[in-house]
């Protein structure tokens, strides 16, 4: 049987695939709560494709084994341009990023032509690697580091991102470097974008981010509780899609958004069933008094 | 020494100058509106007195010890998202973020806080509900608690009421005479003067040249207070 022969043949590949599946959809989940609710979910959508051209870029240098240390540094300084765009308002932000990514696009495809390469490696950058068990040791251990580094920085920062993202004018009157801020989420969408691509390929890597966000908000009204559910509903989403690619000898990257999508409806059924129970309980809800002050 | 002190303070936003030459000072425990119609300057005011926007001239002091980012401020209603996922312990906990320095947590201290200004403001039975299923009277109580959380002095607020009917209204008012009674000093933006005069103690009227500034009673007695207050009850 396939799934088998894969267990007994490439256990270490599988398990490198599982690790950098398991960090990748964990920091893509955590930040995605944040980056929808601050409206920003199309700079991730944008970035992906910047991510597509860096790599292009990468592979016309002939430095495709260690690409992401190529691609991170253009993605990071692409994140801070469109943040900065959308921030001082210099250009609408939708356009920006519109810009931005086509460009890359062209550029990409022009670059990968040129540098007379295959066909399949543009369908590798777009799609998701066929296996992640093609992952380098290079670009392997740079995702972990990364992943790493991104889970710490966003636990060490929660109640600040939380702050920030809720209400940047009240963060900002009571100290918080709302600027700072900004720029931390931009680099760390920028490399969320850079390591979930070679799981799932440009075009999809932004809805590793932003479905499990948006499909817990259906069921939890709590940001706690709206965090774990999106990065619990991230893993579960990604070790189905993961041995159901096996399964079906498919890319993995369409099978994990494929189960995402999945995911997303029913949690929308729970939460607009939720909703209906939820209502017809309110309408007997007493009001409190006001102020036990006077 | 002034809680806060104006000093001949000029103001633009985008361009336009929206104050000139500005001079008051805010006593501990008085209750001033900045009160006036629509781009008047009330809010642009406000924000220089937070720190969220730069003097253009002059300058702003600050006495008694108060720190620009320990003012409690409670921002216009449509800031925030309606559809935000927090619960409401978790947004009046975010008040004491200034409190924490350098901390990465919250410790047992802002939870303390935040538990009392939630007591006092009767939100303890909302305190795990969603903000965003809540009516909007009973979110403006959760801001005004983190508010509370983020000062131990002085209090601003932007169009508290607005979108509330009256009762509410009447209610929170309320709530704020009797925090400024305990000793909070407070300063808000409104565009309903009548409510503004009933409470405050000093207003200040931007748009007139030059800017009323004086205590409640000469405004009511001043030919700019008449017309407003004229206007309003019509």
């Amino acid at each position: 049987m396939m799934l088998a022969s894969y267990f007994q043949n490439m256990p270490e590949i599988m398990i490198r695939a599982l690790v950098v599946g398991t960090l990748v959809s964990l920091c893509a989940s955590l930040l995605g709560v944040t980056l929808v609710l601050k409206r920003y979910s199309m700079i991730g959508d944008g970035l992906s494709h910047v991510g597509f051209g860096a790599l292009a870029v990468a592979t016309a240098l002939h430095v495709g084994h260690a690409s992401m240390a190529v691609s991170l540094p253009i993605v990071m300084a692409a994140a801070f341009v469109l943040m900065w765009l959308t921030e001082k308002r210099r250009m609408q932000g939708d356009a920006a990023i519109a810009v931005l990514s086509t460009g890359a696009i062209a550029i990409g495809t022009l670059l990968f032509r040129l540098s007379d390469n295959q066909y399949q490696d543009i369908c590798n950058s777009l799609f998701g690697t066929a296996s992640m068990a093609l992952l380098s040791d290079a670009d392997m251990w740079i995702t972990v580091g990364v992943s790493v580094a991104v889970l710490l920085l966003f636990i060490l920062f929660y109640t600040r991102i939380f702050s920030v993202t809720f209400d940047t004018s009240f963060a900002k009157a009571t100290g918080v470097h709302v600027g700072v801020y900004s720029m931390m989420l931009a680099a760390l969408t920028a490399v969320t974008v850079v390591i979930g691509m070679k799981m799932v390929g440009a075009i999809m890597v932004s809805g590793l981010i932003i479905f499990p966000a948006l499909s817990a908000m259906r069921v939890c009204k709590r940001f706690r509780s709206v965090m774990i559910t999106s990065a619990v509903l991230s893993l579960v989403c990604f070790f189905t899609g993961f041995f159901l690619s096996l399964l079906i000898e498919a890319q993995p990257g369409p099978a994990i958004i494929a189960v995402h999508v999945l995911a997303f409806l029913v949690c929308s059924l729970v939460g607009f069933l939720n909703n209906r129970i939820r209502a017809r309980r309110n309408r007997s809800i007493v009001v409190e008094p006001p102020c036990k002050a006077q | 020494m002034a809680l806060l002190t104006f000093e001949s303070v000029g103001l633009s936003y985008g361009g336009d100058n929206v104050a000139h030459d500005v001079s008051f000072s805010v006593q501990a425990g008085e209750f001033w509106g900045i009160v006036g119609e629509n781009g008047s300057g009330k809010t642009t005011l406000m924000k220089a007195l937070l720190g969220l926007i730069p003097c253009a001239s002059g300058r702003i002091v600050m006495g008694e010890g108060l720190k620009p980012n320990e003012i409690g401020y409670l921002p216009q209603s449509s800031a925030i998202q309606k559809d935000f996922p927090a619960s409401v312990y978790e947004v009046v906990l975010s008040g004491t973020i200034g409190w924490r320095g350098m901390k990465p947590f919250y410790g047992r201290r802002e939870r303390e806080m935040a538990r009392a200004n939630m007591d006092m403001l009767g939100l303890l039975p909302l305190a795990k509900h969603s903000y965003q299923e809540l009516s909007g009277g009973q979110q403006q109580r959760v801001l005004l608690a983190r508010a509370l959380c983020a000062t131990r002095k002085c209090l601003v607020l932007d169009e508290p009421t607005t979108g509330l009917d009256p009762v509410v209204t009447a209610e929170f008012y309320k709530l704020l005479n009797e925090i400024n009674r305990r000793g909070m000093t407070v300063v808000m933006v409104s565009h309903d003067v009548g409510e503004a005069v009933r409470s405050c103690s000093h207003i200040l009227h931007p748009s007139c040249h030059p800017p009323f500034i004086g205590t409640e009673a000469e405004y009511r007695n001043s030919p700019i207070g008449r017309k407003y207050l004229k206007e309003t009850a019509v």
